[in-house]
C-alpha cells in the first residue's frame, strides 16, 4: 500500500462487509500540532472485545479463503514507522471506529494519495450505502455528504458511472483547493 | 465554512443529462464485478474500477458495475468479471487501466471475450 488513500479503501471494505449503512471518514491534517489523523466510522455489525484486542494481528480475520488478513495489520505497521498509533473502537450491533496517527511531517509518512478515487469506489454498486467524508487542512475544511448529493439528484442514482465520474472531479479540485490554501 | 458542493447548478444538468441516458438504454442488463479486498485494492484495483466507469460514462451502457471481495485469487488481482445476461460469467485477470476499452468494448458491447486475458469461466 504506497498510498494511505488505499489503506483507507481497505479498511472501509471491512465497515461494508460489517453490514455498515454509513461510512464517516475524517481526515485532518494539522501543521500546528504535527498531526495527521484519519478515522474510519461505521454503523455495521461491529466486534466484541475479544476480538478486538486481535484484530492488528495478521493471524486474525474473518474471512474464509484463508487464514490471514492483512488489512489492519498493514495500517498499524505505517502508523507506528510514523510515530503514530491505531486505536480501534467497537461495540457488538453498534458500529466501529478506527483512528489512526502519523506525525505529519514524518520521514516515512507515506503520501495521502488519490482521495478521491478511493471516495468513489467505495460508492459503486453500493446504493444504499452513505458516505460522510471530511476533510480537514489547517481548519479549513471540505465536506461530501452522500445523503444531500442523493437527495438532490433524485431520481438519478449516485451510482451511474456519469454521476461517479462528476463526483470524483470534483472531490479532486476541491481537495486541490484545499491543499493550495485558497 | 465548508464549501459544500458550490455548484448546484451543474449537478442539475448532471441529473437531467442522465435521466435522459438512462432512458434511452434497453435490453437486459450487463454486470462487471470487481474485486476489491486488501489483495485487489493492493494490486490496482482502484485504478481499474476508476477506468471502468470513465469507459461507460461515456458509452451509456445498460451495465451495473459490483464489487466484491478476496475470493482467493490474490496472485491474479486485480481481476474483473463480466457476465452477460444468460452467457458464462468470464473472469479477467491481472487486468490494467489500460485493458478496460477492450473489455468494455469488446467483450459487453460485441459479446466476444478478449481470451488473452481469461483467467477463468463459470458456467
Amino acid at each position: 500500500m504506497e498510498e494511505l488513500a488505499l489503506h483507507i479503501l481497505d479498511l472501509a471494505q471491512n465497515s461494508l462487509a460489517a453490514g455498515a449503512s454509513l461510512i464517516i471518514i475524517v481526515i485532518n491534517e494539522d501543521a500546528a500540532t504535527n498531526l495527521l489523523t484519519i478515522s474510519i466510522e461505521d454503523n455495521g455489525c461491529g466486534m466484541d472485545s475479544e476480538l478486538v484486542k486481535c484484530v492488528l494481528d495478521p493471524f486474525t480475520t474473518t474471512r474464509t479463503t484463508r487464514r490471514v488478513g492483512l488489512g489492519l495489520p498493514l495500517l498499524y505497521m505505517t502508523a507506528r514507522q510514523c510515530d503514530g498509533d491505531v486505536e480501534i473502537l467497537s461495540r457488538v450491533g453498534q458500529g466501529t471506529k478506527v483512528t489512526a496517527t502519523f506525525r505529519l511531517d514524518h520521514w516515512d509518512l507515506p503520501p495521502l494519495g488519490d482521495l478521491a478515487t478511493t471516495m468513489v469506489s467505495l460508492l459503486v454498486g453500493r446504493p444504499d450505502v452513505d458516505l460522510l467524508y471530511r476533510h480537514v487542512v489547517d481548519g479549513r475544511e471540505f465536506i461530501l455528504d452522500t445523503r444531500e448529493l442523493k437527495a438532490e439528484l433524485d431520481p438519478v442514482p449516485l451510482t451511474e458511472p456519469k454521476v461517479l465520474t462528476f463526483l470524483r472531479t470534483h472531490i479532486k479540485s476541491e481537495l486541490a483547493k484545499l491543499h493550495g490554501g485558497e | 465554512m465548508a464549501n459544500k458542493l458550490q455548484n448546484l447548478d451543474d449537478l442539475r444538468r448532471l441529473r437531467e443529462e442522465t435521466k435522459q441516458s438512462m432512458l434511452s438504454r434497453h435490453g437486459a442488463e450487463t454486470q462487471i464485478i470487481v474485486g476489491m479486498g486488501t489483495c485487489g485494492i493492493a494490486s490496482g484495483a482502484r485504478e481499474v474500477m476508476a477506468a471502468i466507469l470513465e469507459e461507460l460514462a461515456k458509452r451509456n451502457l445498460n451495465v451495473t458495475v459490483l464489487q466484491t471481495g478476496c475470493i482467493g485469487m490474490c496472485e491474479k488481482e486485480p481481476l474483473v468479471d463480466v457476465v452477460r445476461p444468460g452467457e458464462n460469467r468470464i473472469t479477467y485477470g491481472n487486468v490494467t487501466p489500460r485493458d478496460v476499452p477492450r473489455i468494455i468494448g469488446q467483450h459487453v458491447v460485441n459479446g466476444q471475450i478478449v481470451e488473452d486475458l481469461v483467467v477463468g469461466r463459470v458456467d
